[in-house]
């Protein structure tokens, strides 16, 4: 009985044993060994040969890589930049003009409309998508030709003018659902007596709009911003499905990039380089963003 | 959403500034058109794939994409679940996300029964640190993973993404559920020890029955992500007994055995199960959409 009684009481810690064992494991060791292998050659047999900052120094050169990047920032414009300002517009419109104006149920209904591309998996949207857009079947040209544009017909994902265009496009229909799901809920917060006064005063919808809905959901805005921001710079299923990066590099993303040179050219040491770059670009974007974020709430106090 | 009947604003009447009220009139409704359009611009993939997937071959060759089907034809979705074994692919993802559901709920619970309950010393660096398994791009992990897997003999097994995504999925869990848990009344813990019950007894007994609503919030979420990755699962699942639904849709995208209707019908297996959760799950949803903003 004594000897129980002073058994050792640890506190909470082996709680996280489970947790903390996971986490070295799945997260932390592999991170490590990645940012290892990208200073080395490795073809993922045998062992690998350390290259030092050989395969950064090959980076910098490569054409590939910078575009690659390139086309992240459009996908950030594609997936963060416009669902968020349309958002923005639509969320506002649905809330404080046509649920007030018509029955609530149309705010409803057009806001689950929107949101239902955000349900697929992003890999199945890419197949409807893939289909609508495919030079000889696709629904996309077969529509062209029966209004009479055959000439604006084309192969949309296969053309390096148009591949680009057409995926962001495809990431605008997926993501615009996003915004206005969590904008709409943080209007809800507004007091409606706000909008009443400001009316009054003879605000007009822009200036209610800008003054009173912007504002308030500064909150909501921050989190799509910067979750839609990570969300585009680790986008990969769409370009899987899509387009494999073509034609040529004109849709390449470092996600797909290092994929390429991990599982089908077996450069393994230059895939751990590219993402590790990768993941060093949304730690430091994840970071400013909650060092901005810290940074206001202190002003706010004072 | 609380009711089963659509709830209708009352009518407001008329505005108290009839001077600019026909003006308005017919603004409103250019306003709700264009909305509508919106929405209707949105949904046309939708009907689309609806619309080809139950269509023959030769329908889809002679009248095209844009016409209704002649009549309802079940062959080219019949033929696409027979090919792909569809049965054992909704198998596989139940399976998967089922058990990633369950797995990241428990291992978040325990996390947060840790840091949130027994506020342990550097509790805020554990979130911080848990949190990076969602942040990073599961690129700068997936070799080394690979390497491992095929090591320890779990590639080319569910299990082997089971794991992986318990943990990726926990790290959210962990994050909410602390925020959760450090609100958490004292005073019914210190009770429940003062009457002599352990910390487990605590967990099992108190903490996780007062913690079901998030949990399920948690349990939704894990389900439904888990469900839609694509990454991982294509990279560790390559047989064709062990793939998920998105994977084996995915990968069939652009092989030559796939033609127009094949492919409206590969696409609609693919937006049927998320449709299907989005129903049951569309209350625990637009409740949890929101709380990762708030919390």
């Amino acid at each position: 009985m004594k000897l129980r009684a002073r058994r050792l009481d640890f506190g909470y810690a082996p709680f996280l044993v489970p947790g903390v064992v996971l986490f070295l494991v799945v997260v932390l060791g592999p991170f490590v060994a990645n940012v290892v292998l990208g200073f080395t050659r490795w073809r993922g047999v045998g062992t690998p040969s350390w290259l030092g900052l050989d395969n950064y120094r090959r980076l910098l050169q490569d054409d590939a890589f910078w575009a690659s990047f390139r086309n992240n920032v459009a996908m950030i414009v594609a997936m963060t930049v416009i669902p968020t300002i349309v958002g923005l517009l639509l969320a506002s419109l649905l809330f404080d003009y046509v649920a007030k104006r018509f029955a609530r149920g149309w705010a409803t209904r057009l806001r689950a409309a929107y949101y239902l591309p955000q349900v697929l998996p992003v890999a199945v949207a890419g197949v409807v998508w893939g289909w609508i857009l495919h030079p000889s079947y696709g629904v996309l040209n077969s529509f062209l030709e029966r209004i009479g544009l055959e000439t604006l017909t084309r192969n949309w994902l296969g053309d390096p003018d148009t591949a680009l265009p057409a995926v962001m496009a495809v990431m605008v229909w997926i993501q615009i659902g996003y915004p206005v799901v969590m904008f709409m809920a943080g209007l809800q917060r507004v007091d409606p007596e706000m909008y009443e006064a400001a009316e009054l005063d003879g605000a007009n919808w822009f200036q209610r709009f800008r003054y009173i809905s912007i504002a308030s959901i500064r909150p909501e805005i921050y989190v799509v911003v910067l979750t839609t921001i990570i969300a585009a710079l680790k986008v990969f299923g769409p370009i899987f499905v899509l387009t494999r990066g073509g034609p040529g590099t004109a849709t390449l993303v470092p996600s797909y990039f290092s994929y390429q040179n991990f599982f089908e050219r077996a450069d393994v040491g230059y895939g751990s380089a590219i993402s590790t770059v990768l993941a060093a670009v949304i730690i430091i974007v994840a970071a400013v963003f909650i060092r901005f974020q810290n940074r206001r709430e202190l002003a706010s106090l004072r | 959403m609380t009711t089963l009947v659509a709830y209708r604003e009352p009518a407001v009447g008329p505005r108290p500034a009839p001077a600019r009220a026909p003006r308005r009139g017919r603004l409103r409704w250019l306003v709700l058109a264009l909305l509508i359009l919106v929405g209707v611009v949105v949904l046309v993939p939708f009907a689309l794939v609806v619309m080809n997937a139950f269509k023959s071959a030769e329908d889809y060759a002679s009248n095209g994409a844009l016409s209704f089907p002649r009549r309802l034809d079940f062959d080219s979705v019949v033929e696409f679940w027979r090919r792909v074994d569809f049965s054992r692919k909704l198998l596989n993802s139940v399976l998967i996300s089922g058990s990633v559901a369950i797995g990241g709920s428990v291992l978040s619970l325990l996390n947060a029964f840790a840091l949130g309950i027994g506020r342990v010393k550097g509790r805020y660096v554990f979130l911080v640190v848990f949190l990076t398994a969602n942040l990073l791009p599961q690129e700068s992990l997936v070799y080394p993973l690979y390497y491992l897997a095929k090591e320890v003999g779990l590639y080319d097994t569910r299990l082997s993404v089971i794991i992986i995504f318990i943990v990726i999925q926990s790290a959210f869990g962990t994050y909410l559920l602390t925020s959760v848990l450090a609100a958490f009344p004292r005073q019914i813990i210190e009770a429940a020890t003062i009457d002599g019950a352990t910390k487990w007894q605590v967990l099992c007994r108190v903490v996780f029955p007062l913690s079901r609503p998030t949990l399920a919030v948690l349990f939704t979420f894990f389900f439904i992500w888990t469900w839609n990755e694509f990454f991982l699962p294509l990279i560790f699942l390559v047989s064709n007994d062990n793939q998920t639904v998105p994977v084996a849709v995915g990968v069939l995208q652009g092989q030559r055995m796939m033609d127009a209707t094949a492919q409206s019908a590969s696409a609609l297996l693919g937006i049927l199960p998320a449709i299907v959760f989005f129903l049951i799950f569309q209350r625990t949803l637009t409740r949890g959409v929101t709380a990762g903003a708030l919390k």
